[in-house]
């Protein structure tokens, strides 16, 4: 038998399909009689839909049905539900064709079905609209505003719900005896996550069987056909089959259970075509969920000592025009539960209120809720350090919680299972030189040139679980998850999981450790996801949960496979199953090697059970389904550095370096992969990217020649190391690495340009730190030495 | 995604370009249609044919004639960037093209294109102004010539008559003379934020904005500020203050009239400094 394959860089098995063009997206998919949608948008934020002439569309040679959102709710379709409920929250109705309002651009409010997409795409401008557009609000805190414009009749003041956690009162004492305390008002930018594929949707009905099938570019299929059957279109559960197939790319907004969905669904029963849309990059801009979005008054309280007492955050959360699946999760339990970061902070608390707007609904986005509370954390902190007069590194050493401290309970909830920060931390001074680099930027200073580091430490809790518990706080879900672990006769072993890989190389990884629990060559085993009909049930892939939670179900599946085989080859063998044991790919006789079976002689016997014990079942499959019993904790420290150009305002990267915490690295190309990848998508939060609306709910920044993502040469060589910190209740004590790097990133970045600034007297400013919003504040304040020309 | 339906037609010759553009009136010529095709299809424009003449021979290549250089309209950026000729008598050609788009944008754009198409933001139209360039067209009336500085005249727009095409590009070869451009790229799209070109030769200066109005310009007061000056960085400096009134100039999400103004100083500044190798 060969090495163990967990933590071998192994490459991942996926990718010869998709460089080459190979893979098997929706949009790739053809079926007989297949037919396309294209959707007739509101190009208003808000507006009253008085008319709706579909008669010139309807007519357009080719054209086979015009769909409105007054003749989907007739035929008994209902709105979308939201997947996370609070106490008190508004859930008013999402048509997925709107018929009285628009609310907001790219609302859909009617469906062209045409025999090609060209037909589908000329007729969709036939289709005459009829709206009288109205005043409409896009940021949060204008919605929140007396007389503000109502996004929904029945919410007259816009509040969807408000939230709060933590001790109100402790917290306001600490404050009130505090040696020291510091307030940031702050902006996290709304994002537009921009996964590589856009959405597409496939729908077929089958008359003779009353069954639907759906393809669609989805994170979770088993949420969808939960939501679709049982709330929106009273499918029977069984009579629906959704399929994710390849998905380029979710970053959390393929978890969503759009409206499209639903169209080509009904569409396809109505038509008895299968039917399909694929989004527009247009489209995607504006009807993909963003992410981010808050405004924010945070302050930290600290005593005599240095030590933290206290965090008090007042957070606004646009939850735009609807409510997504997931939303009302993002800036609460996500959010909040996540302020005591790696520190002691005794003190927090913590109040959330999210309006609706007339903006692009708000989902999760790559971190959800961590990134926002890390980055208005780390913002405090090096505010504070800098208000103490102390270096930001020691000011976190000082309140870092300690290893002998865990469990940890924090005073939003969570308790931390383990870490051990300062040895992360430390490794990441290390190799960064951070003496050296200190220095070199006091001479860079003395030269005219502004370097800045940001040093951040952060803390992320991913895998929600368990079950109960996310229950108790609201979510319509459960966060279990599922494995089928399917052995066949020539030994081959197919393995299903409820979790779904749209990029993050679980069809590697996960056979990696399957070949190792097995002994068998990982060319043995296959991983099957995304498909409501071929697995058991799943709740998908966000929250980095798919390792801890689904891997660890995929590995106690095996290990039911294991102690079947012994029984098994204990028969075979004619010894005590106890006495098996399973070594070097064989199952044998302790001591004696000679009397062996392979892992493909129990297979087959398995199967004919010619020769086999009475009283077990004959086959070779397992099922387990894994409910953690906590939330898993990885950490880490970050540190960037960057110059700013003080001639332009210009921030350029210099160095990336994380030290990452995820327990036991399963393949290191993988993980070190997402964290690359996470990186740059945090520095695209902090220098380059936002949805920037103007008044009227439009956005400004809806295509790619002004929506900045980061591109190679944004990127420097990101230097990675790790530390291994066991997660003390899973099977291989693995913790989630996928968001990591976005959680890290966006705080480290803002944090290295904010020191850069520091000798201009500029304490903070908000995201994106683009070239012109620097210069000017460095217009408005020359450095004292550096009378500039 | 999908453009309105067009009829295409491909065109071997100057000539046959010529008569097929009288016979598709409001057809449009497709050079390497990065421009052209993706306003296609957000079908903000819906021409009736396009004619494909990025594959006419005669428009191609960078030739040497006596004091100038002749550049054919259909010559690719990627030519213009590895061209040993323009390396050698006018590197501010490649080293502007350098600076456009990425690979692929460069192995299908056009010098004739961009300079036709005008777009305020493109980078070669200040090199053209900076290097006293002359732009050749062609119509049913046969050929002219049209001086850089007469030949932008707002925005998308251009000195360019109905049925003409552009033919070549006529660079004077300067002995001696020191050039460089200077951008500040937008950071989505990579146009020019602001891009300034300076050619200095002898005593004189010439130098070009584009990306800051309606369409590329002469930097006249900078010129003045240093005719007849050596380029030393004290009286660069100097003359690379206030290049440009704010008002009249562009503004976006990414940098207002002001900035665009300060840019402007900035990017001069860096671009002579490099041309002076200082």
């Amino acid at each position: 038998m060969a090495d163990k394959l967990f933590g071998k860089a192994m490459k991942r098995v996926e990718d010869p399909r998709f460089i080459t063009g190979t893979g098997n997206y929706t949009d790739d998919m053809t079926l007989p009689g297949m037919v396309h949608a294209a959707m007739v948008r509101s190009p208003y934020a808000h507006a009253r839909i008085k008319k709706i002439d579909v008669s010139k569309a309807r007519s357009y040679p080719g054209v086979l049905a015009v769909i409105t959102g007054q003749e989907m709710k007739d035929a008994g379709i209902n709105g979308i539900p939201t997947g996370w409920l609070h106490p008190g929250i508004k859930t008013p109705p999402h048509y997925a064709i709107t018929f009285d309002k628009a609310r907001h651009v790219g609302d859909i409010v009617a469906a062209v079905i045409a025999e090609t997409r060209q037909i589908a795409e000329d007729a969709a401008e036939l289709v005459e609209v009829d709206y009288e557009p109205l005043p409409a609000v896009a940021l949060g805190s204008d919605a929140l505003k007396p007389g503000a414009p109502a996004v929904h009749d029945d919410v007259p003041d816009n509040v969807c719900f408000t939230w709060s956690i933590g001790d109100k009162a402790a917290v306001d004492a600490a404050f009130a005896s505090a040696h020291k305390t510091v307030k940031l008002n702050l902006r996290n930018n709304r994002l537009v996550p921009n996964a590589m594929e856009p959405r597409a949707s496939l729908a077929q009905y089958l008359k003779a069987s009353d069954e639907y099938t759906l393809w669609t570019t989805s994170q979770n299929p088993h949420i969808h056909r939960l939501l679709i059957a049982a709330f929106i279109m009273g499918i029977p559960e069984h009579k629906l089959r959704v399929i994710a197939p390849d998905v380029g790319g979710g970053f959390g907004s393929k978890i969503y259970q759009y409206p499209e969905e639903i169209i080509v669904l009904y569409a396809a029963k109505k038509l008895n075509r299968p039917v399909k849309w694929t989004a527009r990059r247009s489209e995607s801009f504006v009807t993909d969920s963003h992410g981010r979005d808050h405004e924010t008054v945070a302050e930290m309280a600290v005593d005599q000592s240095g030590k933290i007492t206290a965090v008090r955050v007042d957070t606004i959360a646009n939850m735009g025009a609807y409510l997504t699946t997931f939303a009302p999760a993002v800036p609460t339990y996500l959010y909040g539960c996540l302020l005591a970061g790696t520190y002691t902070t005794p003190h927090i608390y913590c109040h959330v209120t999210a309006p609706f707007t007339h903006t692009t609904p708000v989902d999760a986005y790559r971190g959800a809720g961590r990134p926002e509370a890390t980055y208005l954390l780390e913002r405090l902190v090096d505010v504070m350090a800098h208000e103490l007069g102390m270096d930001p590194v020691e000011f976190r050493r000082k309140n870092l919680i300690p290893p002998d401290a865990f469990p940890y309970q924090t005073p939003v909830a969570l308790q931390y299972d383990s870490g051990n920060y300062e040895a992360n931390l430390d490794k990441a001074l290390e190799l960064v030189n951070y003496k050296a680099l200190r220095q070199q930027q006091e001479e860079w200073r003395k030269q005219g040139r502004y370097m800045g580091i940001g040093v951040i430490t952060f803390i992320e809790a991913c895998g929600l679980a368990p079950s109960a518990l996310v229950g108790s706080l609201g979510a319509q879900a459960g966060q279990w998850e599922s494995a089928l672990v399917r052995v066949m006769p020539t030994g081959k072993v197919e393995v299903f999981t409820g979790t779904h890989s749209h990029g993050q190389g679980h069809e590697t990884a996960f056979a990696q450790v399957v070949a190792d629990e097995l002994q068998i060559p990982v060319e043995d085993v296959v991983l099957v996801h995304g498909d409501t009909g071929r697995m058991p049930y799943g709740w998908g892939s966000y929250g980095s949960r798919s390792a801890p939670t689904g891997l660890s179900a995929i590995v106690l599946a095996t290990r039911k496979i294991i102690d079947k085989a012994k029984k098994i080859a204990a028969h075979l063998l004619e010894a005590s199953p106890d006495d098996i044991v399973h070594e070097d790919g064989k199952f044998m006789v302790k001591g004696v090697p000679d009397k062996a079976k392979t892992f493909f002689d129990i297979a087959l016997m398995a199967h004919l059970a010619h020769n086999y014990p009475a009283d077990l079942e004959p086959g070779l499959e397992a099922t387990h389904f894994y409910d953690p019993k906590n939330f898993v904790f990885p950490f880490g420290t970050h540190i960037a550095v960057v110059e700013v150009d003080p001639d332009t305002g210009k921030v350029k990267l210099l160095r990336y370096l994380s030290v990452d915490d995820c327990g036991p690295v399963i393949n290191p190309l993988i993980a070190d992969g997402q964290v690359h990848g996470g990186v740059a998508q945090g520095l695209g939060q902090a220098l380059l990217e936002e949805a920037v609306y103007d008044k009227e709910g439009q956005i400004l920044s809806g295509n790619f020649l002004e929506y900045t993502l980061p591109r190679a040469d944004d990127m420097v060589q990101i230097e990675h190391d790790h530390t291994v910190t066991p997660c003390p209740h899973n099977p291989l004590g693995i913790k989630g690495i996928g968001e990591a790097g976005t959680i890290a990133s966006t705080a480290a970045v803002a944090n290295a340009v904010m020191d850069a600034l520091r000798p201009f007297g500029i304490v903070h400013l908000d995201m994106p730190y683009t070239p012109e919003k620097v210069w000017r504040a460095i217009q408005a304040t020359k450095p004292l030495s550096q009378a500039a020309d | 995604m999908y453009t309105a339906e067009f009829t295409y037609k491909k065109a071997g010759s100057i000539s046959e370009a010529i008569s097929l553009l009288q016979q598709h009136p409001d057809a449009k010529l497709l050079a390497g249609g990065h421009s052209l095709i993706p306003t296609m299809k957000l079908r903000l424009a819906s021409p009736p044919a396009l004619i494909d003449i990025s594959k006419v021979a005669e428009l191609r290549g960078v030739r040497l004639e006596g004091d100038h250089l002749v550049i054919g309209a259909m010559t690719t950026y990627h030519e213009l960037e590895t061209s040993d000729l323009l390396k050698q008598h006018c590197p501010i050609i490649p080293q502007a093209v350098h600076l456009i788009g990425d690979p692929m944008v460069r192995a299908k754009g056009t010098i004739g294109g961009s300079l036709a198409h005008a777009d305020p933001a493109a980078d070669l139209p200040a090199s053209m102004l900076a290097l006293d360039a002359k732009i050749k067209v062609q119509g049913p009336g046969g050929a002219r010539v049209i001086a850089a500085d007469n030949f932008f005249t707002g925005m998308f727009s251009t000195a360019m008559q109905e049925g003409e095409i552009l033919t070549e590009v006529h660079v004077p070869v300067r002995a001696g003379a020191r050039m460089a451009y200077a951008k500040f790229p937008h950071p989505a799209s990579r146009y020019a934020v602001v891009g300034v070109a300076v050619v200095a030769d002898g005593g004189s200066v010439r130098a070009a904005v584009t990306g800051a109005g309606e369409h590329a310009m002469r930097l006249s007061k900078l010129e003045q500020a240093l005719a007849g000056k050596p380029l030393t960085a004290e009286n660069i400096t100097a003359a690379c203050q206030g290049l440009l009134p704010p008002d009249h100039l562009n503004h976006d999400l990414v940098a207002s009239k002001e900035y665009r103004a300060h840019l402007v100083d900035v990017m001069a500044r860096r671009a002579l400094m490099q041309a002076a190798g200082l």
